[in-house]
């Protein structure tokens, strides 16, 4: 979840040890050669795990849209790219993921500071809570929305209004979705910020504005731009959302890559698109780490429960009120309303929609059983969590490890940026590129279910490695300095000092890369076997069929996979805050 | 024990250490005493083999070391903050160095007592690292160091972050442990009291280099050089030529000690050698300031300013101090001026 804030305060005590992190001493060289040569090792797997399920078929799909006749086709980009409708389109995507930013942070900062500085009954309960939409898959957001503002939805009943046909409802699920990205990256930095920086200021003379102007917006600012440069990317990519909410008005370019690669078969135009849009992740991505960089310090920190206090003071419990206002009225409403809707069956309330799942319908939208979707999920999730485990732990290892410095360094920069590049490449493309590039022998995988873990595994292993890399990088090395003065080995040292300190993150990153592969839908909806789908998957076939029992077992759904995801995030806060020492 | 042959370290175009020879023999403790930035620390960690030299070697046993990586040298290291294992609790932390090296689980948990009985912490086997108060940590850090009776003990500013009563206590404590176990200790410190307590003989750094060794009395006595003159906190240091039993001194003339050869050099004047007189009886200054220092013999430093010549500071009981402006005549005990090398 910290995808963002990890960057921030990345390795702050070096420095300050007095400890020379790249200076390599003539006579260290053959130690420092061996720490290279083991960081090189460590990124072998990850590097082949990339080539082969991204990057290979990302370029495949690319080279099959501008390849034709043996000749690159490179006046097509032109064409593409001049294209009004294509514009239009890319014009969409910008503007809406600004304005989805811009509304996120409006309304998530001030969930920021009541989350980190205020004390209130049931809030850890609530900071579960306003994380489950994150880990949500989109369809099932697209789903509660349009239950809440669509046709018949609630908000039609209640007031007689509707907003699925509005860009409001687009972005009013964007901030549903990414809330907790804010709360979570900028709350966090803000919950550890020693507020008696703060009291150094207004002792100085500073207001209590000018004091949180010049003292505490410096300190939180990275995070705060890195939280709106994660909210930015996600939208930019938004999928699932807009293809329930967006209608035929509105396409983003994630939108638009699905639209002309599964219904026009148009992989050229597709190709393009897809370039496009990666050279503008990238561009976002190369920005994020220029940033990050430039602006690491040194921060006061001190434990969260040390700076939150209970709410004083008329002011203040507006503020938290207001606050719970919008967390009741944008989180809570739109699930309670897929709840409500799950079990609003043809003949009023009751199980109906639910009892559907279990049978084969008539009408063949599946071939097996829905209910099967949810053993498909589980099994699929569990093992893309495996890799991405693997692949994402090794690649921390990597990032972490030190030694190596120069050119060593700089590779090893560069690949923690391409590890961050599946969270904004079209997971559409990815999918679409699995079909036709994995289909050759060694590699014919194109009817194996192993692809699909796979699709998934490469989602998950940016959040592992995001929540892994912090709690690494904050095990001092003096720790492991003593375990070798006490006469163990580096393997035993890293055994017995950094894996009881990592443990916890391990298990928060195992369950963020369950959530997020049981959710992912982009890549998936091209590669399940008709047989075998998953859980979105699923609830988005029923939304593609009229008919009031497939708009409830959609919502049936949707309704259990919010409960699995659910399941799963209280699961975590409990391992999160239950946490003994600094670590 | 432990041998050091010219090891020089370089982190970038910065030298830590610069071709420094030292020795420790069997059971006996030495303290490696520097401002902060001399090279200290860095000398333990070459010891340690946390830290590859550029050149030298290391010796242990007579055994060159160098090359050997940390987790086999057997050497014991508490570390300046302690770096206790947060992760486990204290009996977990004693016994690390135990496990490591196989030893059985009869044999450690009995260890394991012994050493907490020993640093006073008897009952805390089961508590949590966080729980422990400042000088409880460094108790379990030292029994942790020792738990593997390693060949030779390293402290690293063992009593840095404690607070004054507990580091005069503890100081004490230490000095006659070591002595009951017998262990060879390089300890390395910037505070000259703890290491005088501490130390058979102590080693004076300055920017990565040895500015003198001897014992605490030879340090304090003969200063080698300017440089450790003012490190232990004497001022009072002049340009001199001496001759025939006597310096001319910016001061005017100095009575000398026997033996100082004749010729320029420096001398120190310690603050207990200079005594007040009657103005007309001795060199006419003026008291500029005065601090009150306590201890036993309730001493007060005056800040002099001599007709001609530096400011200089004299030592004098509370009864005798004069008041700041007051004006005293100086005189100098010839047994407090030092010749100082460099």
């Amino acid at each position: 979840m910290d995808l963002a804030r990890s960057e921030v305060d990345e390795a702050p005590g070096a420095a300050e040890r007095g400890e020379p992190p790249q200076a390599a001493p003539a006579g260290g060289r053959r130690r420092e050669g061996r720490r290279s040569a083991l960081r090189l090792a460590l990124m072998v797997l990850p590097v082949a795990f990339f080539g082969l399920f991204f990057a290979y078929p990302v370029a495949a799909i690319v080279g099959r849209g501008l390849r034709s006749d043996g000749q690159w086709q490179l006046g097509l980009l032109g064409q593409v790219l001049t294209d009004p409708d294509v514009l239009q389109v890319l014009w969409f995507t910008v503007w809406q993921a600004a304005a989805s930013t811009a509304c996120t942070l409006a309304l998530a900062l001030p969930g920021a500071y009541v989350f980190a500085r205020f004390d209130f009954p049931g809030k850890r309960l609530l900071r579960a809570v306003v994380t489950v939409p994150f880990v949500l898959p989109t369809v099932v957001v697209g789903s509660a929305f349009l239950a809440l503002l669509g046709r018949g939805g609630a908000l039609e009943e209640w007031f007689g209004l509707r907003l699925d046909t509005s860009v409001w409802a687009i972005l009013l699920a964007h901030v549903f979705i990414n809330y907790a990205v804010v709360v979570r990256t900028v709350g966090g930095l803000w919950s550890q910020l020693d507020p008696r920086q703060e009291e150094a200021a207004r002792v100085l003379g500073a207001s209590r504005i000018a004091a949180w102007r010049r003292v505490t917006l410096p300190a939180l600012a990275p995070s705060i731009g890195a939280a709106a440069l994660i909210v930015f990317l996600f939208t930019f990519t938004s999928f699932g959302v807009i293809q329930v909410l967006g209608g035929p008005r509105y396409a983003t370019l994630e939108v638009e890559i699905y639209r002309q690669t599964a219904a026009l078969l148009e992989l050229p135009t597709a190709a393009v698109l897809t370039l496009l849009q990666f050279a503008a992740v990238t561009a976002m991505l190369a920005f994020h780490a220029r940033t990050v960089r430039k602006r690491q310090s040194m921060l006061s920190m001190l434990p969260a429960e040390q700076t939150a206090r209970r709410p004083q003071g008329p002011g203040q419990w507006a503020l938290l009120g207001s606050v719970l206002t919008v967390v009741v009225l944008l989180i809570l409403t739109p699930l309670a309303v897929l709840v409500e809707r799950s079990f609003n069956g043809p003949d009023g309330y009751g199980t109906a929609n639910y009892r559907a799942l279990g049978s084969v319908s008539s009408d063949a939208t599946f071939t097996v059983a829905p209910v099967a979707a949810i053993g498909n999920s589980l099994i699929y999730a569990a093992l893309a969590t495996c890799i991405a485990l693997v692949v994402g732990g090794l690649a921390a290892a990597a990032l972490t490890t030190r030694g190596g410095g120069g050119a060593v360094g700089r590779l090893v920069r560069g690949f923690d940026s391409m590890l961050m590049l599946p969270l904004g490449t079209s997971a559409v493309t990815v999918g679409f590129g699995f079909l036709i590039a994995l289909d050759e022998p060694p590699l014919d995988l194109r009817s194996s279910w192993m692809l699909v873990p796979l699709a998934q595994a490469l989602v998950g292993v940016p959040f592992v490695i995001r929540t892994m890399l912090p709690v690494l990088r904050a095990v001092d090395v003096r720790l492991r300095e003593a375990a070798a003065v006490l006469g163990a080995s580096p393997l035993r040292a890293w055994r017995e000092v950094d894996l009881p300190l990592v443990r916890r993150a391990l298990i928060v990153a195992a369950g963020f890369a369950f959530a997020v592969s049981l959710g992912e839908f982009g890549a998936t909806v091209f590669i399940a076997r008709p047989d075998a789908p998953t859980l979105p998957v699923a609830v988005s076939r029923f939304l593609g069929r009229a008919g009031e029992l497939n708009y409830g077992q959609a919502m049936a759904m949707s309704a259990i996979l919010m409960l699995v995801c659910t399941g799963t995030l209280l699961a975590l806060e409990r391992i999160r805050t239950d946490r003994s020492g600094e670590f | 024990m432990l041998r050091l042959n010219g090891v020089t370290v370089d982190f970038g175009a910065r030298r830590a250490l610069d071709a420094v020879d030292l020795e420790v023999a069997d059971h006996e403790t030495v303290c490696v005493l520097g401002p902060s930035g001399s090279g200290k620390s860095t000398l333990l960690r070459v010891v340690a083999g946390l830290q590859t030299p550029d050149a030298g070697r290391v010796f242990l046993s007579g055994q060159d070391r160098t090359e050997v990586p940390p987790h086999r040298r057997e050497v014991g290291l508490m570390f300046q903050d302690h770096q206790l294992f947060p992760q486990r609790d204290v009996g977990g932390n004693v016994a690390f160095g135990l496990r490591m090296r196989r030893a059985r689980r009869q044999e450690t948990a009995e260890r394991v007592a012994e050493l907490l009985d020993l640093v006073g912490l008897p009952d805390a086997q089961r508590r949590t690292v966080a729980t422990l108060s400042g000088g409880e940590q460094q108790r379990v850090a030292l029994a942790r160091a020792l738990a593997p009776q390693p060949r030779l003990l390293m402290l690293d500013e063992p009593l840095g972050q404690l607070d004054r009563g507990l580091r005069e206590r503890l100081v004490v404590e230490l000095r006659a442990l070591f002595h009951r176990l017998s262990t060879t200790v390089l300890a390395v410190t910037h505070d000259q009291g703890e290491a005088f307590v501490l130390a058979d003989r102590v080693v004076v750094m300055n920017e990565g280099r040895v500015a003198q060794a001897g014992t605490p009395l030879e340090v304090w006595q003969h200063p080698a050089s300017e440089f450790v003159a003012r490190f232990l906190g004497f001022d009072n240091v002049v340009e001199a030529s001496v001759h025939g039993g006597a310096a001319d001194t910016p001061w005017g003339k100095l009575p000398v000690p026997d033996g100082i050869p004749t010729g320029a050099c420096k001398l120190l004047v310690r603050p207990t050698g200079v005594r007040l007189t009657a103005v007309e009886d001795g060199l006419p200054c003026t008291v500029e300031a005065r601090t009150f220092r306590g201890g036993d013999a309730a001493a007060v430093t005056l800040l002099l300013q001599p007709q001609h010549g530096p400011r200089m500071e004299a030592s004098c009981a509370l009864r005798e101090a004069p008041e700041p402006g007051s004006s005293v005549g100086v005189a100098f005990d010839e047994q407090e001026v030092v010749r100082l090398a460099g």
